[in-house]
């Protein structure tokens, strides 16, 4: 039951993208989320569709698990997609059963929120996919340092965040040993109605919770002993270095915000 | 006379809402390049004594200099735990990265040292305790004996001049323990490292250079593991076992063997016991 559960789902590899600096990454996904609510008509879409299918192939990630991905939104998708068809009512009418009306505005307005929907989620999954979490957090504090200038704490979210990260699967087997441990008393997680298994992970959860506290408070510790002081006068072994490799994604990334406005301009369809 | 690393007088410390004392007026002098182990059972103060060597408690009373350094603020705390490294127990709590040598960089990230010096420390460090091969690792794949070597490289890579180890073989397997043990016992030889070993394993502690027993907060035996096994009653009036070889000299004295004081290990004592019946 806990196996299942993967975050931060790393997908190691040495593509361009894999190579990239981790900031660039992250700017390039922003840039390519505010692209998306740039586009404007089909073609546009067709073109950012194509690009991100072709960053998915050159990490030779297989498709497959970026569809998979999409599988916890779809219905969100689908949701959104049968808002926009039914309540929009301006266009010229194309179906009109009872109170159900659908207009070409309509169906226009569905098929790009559902295609904005599955590009954003598409091209945050390939940034996360190729870049490992721990480049991934220390590319976010690089990112916000300058904010801590408006007392933004970004070493201190980069830190719990990586932390967080280490103790996951130490939490994970935690879990799992404690189940047992229930199990052998005669605990039953697995049947019952919902209410009655939500109550069984009730002796799960309170020494869980409790070790976490533990090892918190060691953890606290044994940072203090090897003088940790929080972020000020801190260096790090890895340093972040931009490539050559960063300028040419910066450039690609111009020219389909460039290519995309043009195709909303030309009116293609 | 070597010189003295840490001075500890009349250190007391008690938990906010305890009663009494967790450590109670120990005086303490650690020679520089010593393996002190100390010795007791729970409660006795030994871990809590450990931590006031590095600063991580302050004492209520008395004062603890490390180093040259007696600290009273932050920036003296700061200055004792670069001298003064410290393994603890759990092996999982105290790896802070996702990666073997990211948590070895840890140390010296936050004492400010350049990245080029801080690889080649890492590098070292992690060769050193024999985990380079690991450095790319997950610490989440590795046992307990394995994460303590990346604790200690952790440590080692910050080149401090004592390290403390509190009940750092606890947790562990027999071999991670023989492993860890093995460790601590070459840094202090060939780097001269002063080792401070919190234990409550008869065996390790009778390898040390010098052994203290510490009962109810207070020194109650300080000598040779050799010295202070001798005096087997007292040993076991404090609630510790002797190394079953010194309890079998005990025994067979009783019976009216005539053997002679210290015998520690198994081989020892064939050496003896064939002495005397030879002489006879």
């Amino acid at each position: 039951m806990l196996k299942n559960i993967t975050l931060g789902q790393y997908f190691p590899g040495d593509s361009f993208i894999h190579r990239l600096d981790p900031r660039t990454k992250l700017l390039a996904t922003v840039a390519l989320i505010a692209i998306v609510f740039v586009a404007q008509g089909f073609s546009g879409f067709l073109l950012i569709a194509a690009f991100v299918i072709g960053c998915a192939a050159s990490t030779g990630i297989h498709l497959k698990y970026l569809i998979r991905g999409l599988k916890p939104i779809m219905f969100i998708i689908i949701f959104t997609f049968v808002l926009n068809l039914f309540f929009q009512t301006e266009g010229k009418e194309l179906v009109h059963i009872g109170f159900i009306r659908i207009t070409d505005q309509g169906l226009r307005m569905a098929s790009f929120m559902a295609a904005r929907l599955i590009l954003l989620v598409v091209s945050s999954q390939l940034l996360t996919l190729t870049t490992s979490p721990i480049a991934l957090t220390d590319g976010l504090e690089a990112l916000f340092r300058p904010l801590e200038v408006i007392h933004f704490p970004a070493h201190e979210i980069a830190m719990m965040m990586s932390i967080a990260l280490r103790f996951i699967p130490t939490l994970m087997d935690e879990a799992d040993k404690i189940m047992k441990a229930q199990k052998a008393r005669g605990a039953n997680f697995e049947t019952g109605s919902l209410i009655q298994r939500a109550k069984a992970m009730v002796p799960l959860l309170v020494p869980l919770f409790v070790g976490a506290f533990r090892r918190a408070e060691d953890l606290a510790l044994a940072m203090d002993a090897r003088c940790y002081r929080g972020g000020a006068g801190r260096t790090r072994m890895k340093q972040l270095k931009f490539g050559k490799n960063d300028v040419i994604a910066a450039v690609i990334m111009a020219l389909l915000l460039a290519g995309v406005i043009a195709l909303n301009r030309m009116n293609v369809f | 006379m070597k010189k003295t690393i840490i001075e500890a007088r009349g250190v007391c410390f008690k938990y906010e809402g305890a009663t009494a004392l967790a450590v109670d007026h120990v005086t303490l002098d650690i020679a520089e390049g010593e393996f002190l182990a100390i010795l007791g059972r729970n409660g006795s103060g030994k871990s809590t004594f450990a931590k006031l060597l590095n600063a991580l408690l302050l004492p209520s009373e008395g004062s603890v200099k490390v180093n040259g350094i007696t600290p009273t603020n932050d920036d003296d705390c700061y200055e004792v735990r670069k001298s003064c490294g410290m393994v603890f127990q759990n092996p999982d709590n105290q790896i802070v990265t996702t990666i073997v040598e990211e948590d070895c960089a840890f140390g010296l990230e936050n004492l400010g040292t350049p990245p080029a010096e801080i690889r080649a420390r890492v590098d070292d460090a992690l060769h050193s305790v024999g985990m380079s091969e690991f450095a790319l690792a997950s610490p989440s794949m590795l046992s307990g004996g394995q994460k303590q070597r990346v604790a200690v490289a952790g440590v080692l890579a910050m080149r401090p001049k004592i390290i403390v180890f509190d009940e750092s073989t606890a947790m562990l397997d027999p071999i991670g323990r023989r492993d860890v043990f093995a460790l601590a016992r070459r840094l202090n030889v060939e780097e001269g490292i002063t080792i401070v070993w919190i234990t409550h394993f008869m065996e390790e502690a009778a390898m040390a250079d010098r052994l203290v027993i510490m009962d109810a907060g207070r020194v109650a035996m300080d000598g040779t593991p050799r010295d202070v096994f001798t005096q087997t009653e007292k040993v076991t009036a404090l609630g510790l076992d002797v190394p079953e070889m010194m309890k079998l000299t005990h025994m067979l004295r009783q019976e009216g063997v005539a053997l002679p004081d210290g015998i520690m290990t198994v081989n020892e004592m064939a050496v003896e016991l064939c002495r005397l019946k030879s002489n006879r």
